[in-house]
């Protein structure tokens, strides 16, 4: 497509986008979002970019192949799973670590949970994006 | 004709199963003393304890006689395969197989529990089949290899539903257990079908006719394989099953008759058909046939006598078997063929060969001082002893240890002294590690025969034991047990074993001659198989007709009748249709749905049904903002933009929809709308009871307390169900792999 107008648009939302799915990710336990719909939002980044650029320069932005993200969001979801087994709980329970908690302050809040959710966002984004790109590119 | 060896054979892929395979038997040598004494060993690790399911290992008698057995020829036979296969390709891919293959083996001797045994009896099964296709690059091994495979592993499956049969009778998989309660199988009311599905699996394993075709075929493999798996130990796990179960399933008439019968069959076929061969190598296969027949034969029973001379049976017929594999192994290797009417008086070329050759077919005829002269005096002796039939199971042993003393002759005797034709010219000895095999168990055989006492109360008795419950009923083994009935039947047996061997040219030519006019087994199998592809192939083109609304016509049309129907049936009456108490918002969002549907079915474009589907996604997701479900709100949204984004991506190449479908929509809305009446009244039923609620007040009890989140839906996804969410992705995982697979590969043109 030869939109002069999609061309710089898609530029600029896939930054939005990318920086809205972030917020969305850290938010997700407390508010709406988490890594499911962090990852839909930063595939869609990139399918529009792919539909305004083309699947090339869709694929360079993106540096690493979808399917490499994904399944590298599947192993680190997997070692959030198996960090709870060195201490001691069952596979997949919440490990969690309050950085400058105090009386009445839950402080910086850091989980294997956190953990979780980002490779959960990983495979979603790499899924969604191998899907699209190649069917881009089979059309 | 002399193959070239290459010289170097000391490798770490030879050798290091010998040395595995040395140490276990070391190890289980070690538990003699234990055993011998009449006591056994017993470990347990459980598996899955809630299934009743355990890794318990049991050693008695019976074990520790396989399992010396499965170990000393094992070191032996990997000795031999380190110097026959050195410098082949996929030498260190056979030393893993052959390693694991003892492995499992072991695994099925040792394992207390039956569904752990059933397991290993699969790995055999697995590892045999890999062993047979080793020269895969045949098409005759790759056939004998799935042959072997499938036919076993259907008695696999037949054994798995005989053993959950047992579980569920006797309330325990331990084997050691169900043993000790006498009657539980025997006196039960499903005693017939476990006992069918457990010979079923044994028979199949062990080449009972009419299953043993694939035995024969299994002959593909290398030789060092044929005189492992197909000879001493894996055909012999049938026969180990068998003699397990004996003190819980023997002593009724429908066990004593079925291996009777089929044991007896199987011994007299098999040691017709070995005389018909004219290969060596096939010829031993149906001599191996013939003694696992006798085998079930004698296990039949219950009288020491029979037990006795099965156990010695099992023994001899290891070591002069797998002997005699290594020694035609070693003559094919070193004369380049195994015909039986190419080789003549190859003694003076290959002197030890020669002479391990002569000591295990000795055996194998039953001469005295060997071994198989006691095996056979006490097959003899057993057969007299049963009750029922003995001139029927004494006639059945005679013909058949008859035709062992003429294959005796052929496979021994004819190739290396024979002088009706000329030797092989240029033919050496072989290296010393092919020697050692057969010859340290051809020696062996010969040393037990004249010290039986060694065998019989280290192994033979405590194995008796474990069979028929007591040691002491295990008959002695001795060289000159007086002239008596059995005496007679041996000289009966020599005279008519030298009169086949002298008439044996006349009598193969006979045997070819009746085995062409009648069907073979082996071509019944390809047809079966031919028949079972017609089938599916027939079947997949009926229901797999690659136009996607037949497949989901199939699937609603399911749906609607499932539901219709226990709907129906089950109904307590019509729900309440009142008129709902709901805010203008639900309206609008009523009938944004309902326009966005009525689009997408009167449109022609694809793009503008793409686009109506888009509108009910996003009334969806306004429902779900309505009702406070923010998160799957938001997924909806972004899931219904990105679906017709790419669908749009793909739609643009697509041709448009055909204008004569009108007929098509037309049935296609009766299904939808009965779908959706069916959906609504379902969804009407379901609200009108009371909900419970005792999930949803966990999750807001538990959420921030437990899990530090106060979104509940996110928590309960990566944490309280972090398990399920890891699967989830797992699954999108695998279907972005698929269709990227299916996107790039290139469409194959179908040949129809």
């Amino acid at each position: 497509m030869n939109s002069v107008i999609l061309l710089a648009g898609a530029r600029l939302q896939v930054i939005l986008l990318l920086i809205f799915s972030a917020y969305m990710l850290l938010r997700g336990h407390n508010a709406p979002g988490g890594g499911f719909i962090g990852g839909l939002i930063a595939a869609t980044g990139f399918v529009v970019y792919a539909i305004a650029c083309g699947t090339a320069d869709a694929r360079k932005a993106l540096r690493f192949d979808p399917g490499s993200i994904a399944g590298v969001g599947l192993g680190i979801a997997l070692l959030a799973g198996i960090a709870a087994s060195i201490f001691g709980d069952a596979l997949f329970t919440g490990q969690w670590l309050f950085i400058g908690a105090t009386e009445d302050d839950k402080g910086l809040p850091l989980s294997t949970v956190l953990v979780f959710d980002i490779g959960v966002y990983l495979v979603v984004l790499g899924a969604i994006l191998s899907i699209a790109f190649s069917l881009e590119e089979a059309v | 004709m002399n193959t070239t060896l290459p010289p170097r054979w000391i490798t770490l892929a030879g050798l290091l199963p010998v040395v595995i395979a040395g140490s276990l038997f070391v190890w289980f040598a070690q538990m003699m003393p234990v055993i011998g004494a009449g006591d056994t060993l017993r470990v347990v690790i459980p598996w899955v304890p809630s299934l009743g399911v355990n890794l318990s290992f049991y050693i008695d008698g019976l074990s520790l006689t396989f399992a010396l057995l499965i170990t000393g020829i094992g070191a032996l036979v990997m000795l031999y395969s380190a110097r026959y296969l050195a410098g082949h390709v996929h030498q260190t891919r056979f030393s893993l197989f052959l390693t694991s293959f003892m492995l499992a083996m072991l695994g099925l001797v040792t394992s207390d529990n039956l569904l752990g045994l059933f397991v290993f009896w699969e790995l055999t099964t697995i590892t045999s089949y890999l062993l047979i296709g080793f020269s895969h690059s045949t098409q005759k091994a790759r056939r004998s290899a799935l042959q072997a495979l499938l036919l076993t592993g259907i008695g696999g499956l037949a054994l798995l539903a005989g053993i959950i049969l047992i579980g569920t009778t006797a309330g325990t998989f331990e084997m050691s257990e169900i043993n000790a309660m006498p009657g539980v199988l025997t006196g039960s009311v499903m005693y017939l079908p476990i006992l069918l599905f457990v010979l079923a699996g044994a028979f199949n394993k062990s080449a009972q006719f009419p299953l043993h075709f694939w035995l024969p075929n299994a002959m593909a493999a290398p030789t060092p394989v044929s005189a492992y798996l197909h000879s001493a130990t894996m055909v012999k796990a049938g026969i180990y099953l068998l003699a397990r179960v004996h003190p819980s399933m023997a002593g009724t008439d429908v066990w004593l008759w079925t291996l009777t019968i089929f044991g007896a069959i199987t011994m007299v076929f098999a040691s017709v058909m070995a005389l018909r061969q004219t290969d060596l190598k096939l010829a031993l296969a149906y001599t191996t046939l013939m003694a696992l027949g006798a085998l079930t034969l004698l296990l039949g029973n219950e009288s020491g006598y029979t037990i006795t001379a099965a156990v010695t049976f099992l023994i001899v017929h290891s070591l002069y078997k797998a002997s005699l594999f290594l020694v035609v192994g070693i003559l094919d290797a070193q004369t380049g063929t195994r015909e039986a009417n190419k080789l003549f008086g190859m003694a003076r070329a290959m002197p030890i060969t020669a002479f391990a050759a002569g000591l295990a077919a000795l055996s194998m005829a039953g001469f005295p001082p060997f071994l198989g002269f006691i095996g056979k005096e006490l097959k003899y002796a057993g057969a007299i002893a049963v009750a029922s039939e003995p001139v029927f199971v004494a006639g059945a042993v005679l013909i058949a240890s008859a035709l062992m003393v003429a294959l005796a002759g052929i496979v021994s005797f004819r190739p290396f002294w024979s002088r009706s034709g000329d030797p092989i010219e240029g033919v050496t000895e072989a290296p010393w590690p092919m020697l050692a095999g057969p010859l340290v168990l051809a020696v062996m055989g010969a040393f037990f025969g004249i010290f039986p006492d060694t065998l019989a109360t280290v192994l033979v008795n405590p194995t008796v034991g474990a069979i028929i419950g007591d040691a002491g009923d295990a008959k002695e083994l001795q060289l000159w047990a007086g002239v008596n009935l059995p005496l007679f039947l041996s000289i009966a047996t020599f005279v008519l074993g030298f009169a086949i061997y002298r008439y044996k040219l006349e009598l193969r030519a006979w045997l070819i001659g009746l085995t062409e006019r009648s069907p073979s087994f082996d071509n019944g199998w390809d047809k079966l198989m031919a028949g079972v592809a017609a089938g599916s192939k027939a079947l997949t083109r009926a229901i797999q007709t690659g136009v996607l609304r037949h497949y989901m016509l199939i699937t609603f049309g399911t749906a609607l009748v499932v539901l219709a129907v226990t709907l129906f049936l089950r109904t307590t009456g019509i729900p309440q249709v009142g008129w709902p108490d709901v805010e203008i918002w639900d309206w609008i969002v009523f009938l944004l749905v309902l326009m966005g549907t009525f689009l997408t079915t009167i449109t022609y474009s694809r793009i503008t049904a793409i686009a109506g589907l888009g509108v009910v996604g996003i009334g969806m997701a306004m429902i779900f903002i309505i009702y406070s479900a923010p998160d799957v709100a938001i997924t909806q949204l972004l899931v219904e933009t990105l679906v017709v984004v790419l669908f749009a991506a793909a739609a643009l190449k697509l041709p448009g929809l055909r204008e004569n479908t009108r007929g098509f929509r037309v049935f296609d809305a009766i299904i939808g709308t009965a779908f959706g009446v069916v959906t609504a009244i379902i969804l009407m039923k379901v609200t009108a009871g009371p909900i419970d609620r005792e999930l949803t007040t966990f999750f807001e009890q538990a959420s921030w307390p437990e899990a530090f989140g106060q979104n509940i839906v996110n928590v309960i996804l990566v944490d309280f169900r972090a398990l399920d969410t890891f699967g989830e992705i797992a699954v999108v995982l695998i279907a972005a792999i698929s269709i990227f697979a299916l996107l790039r590969a290139k469409p194959v043109e179908d040949k129809q």
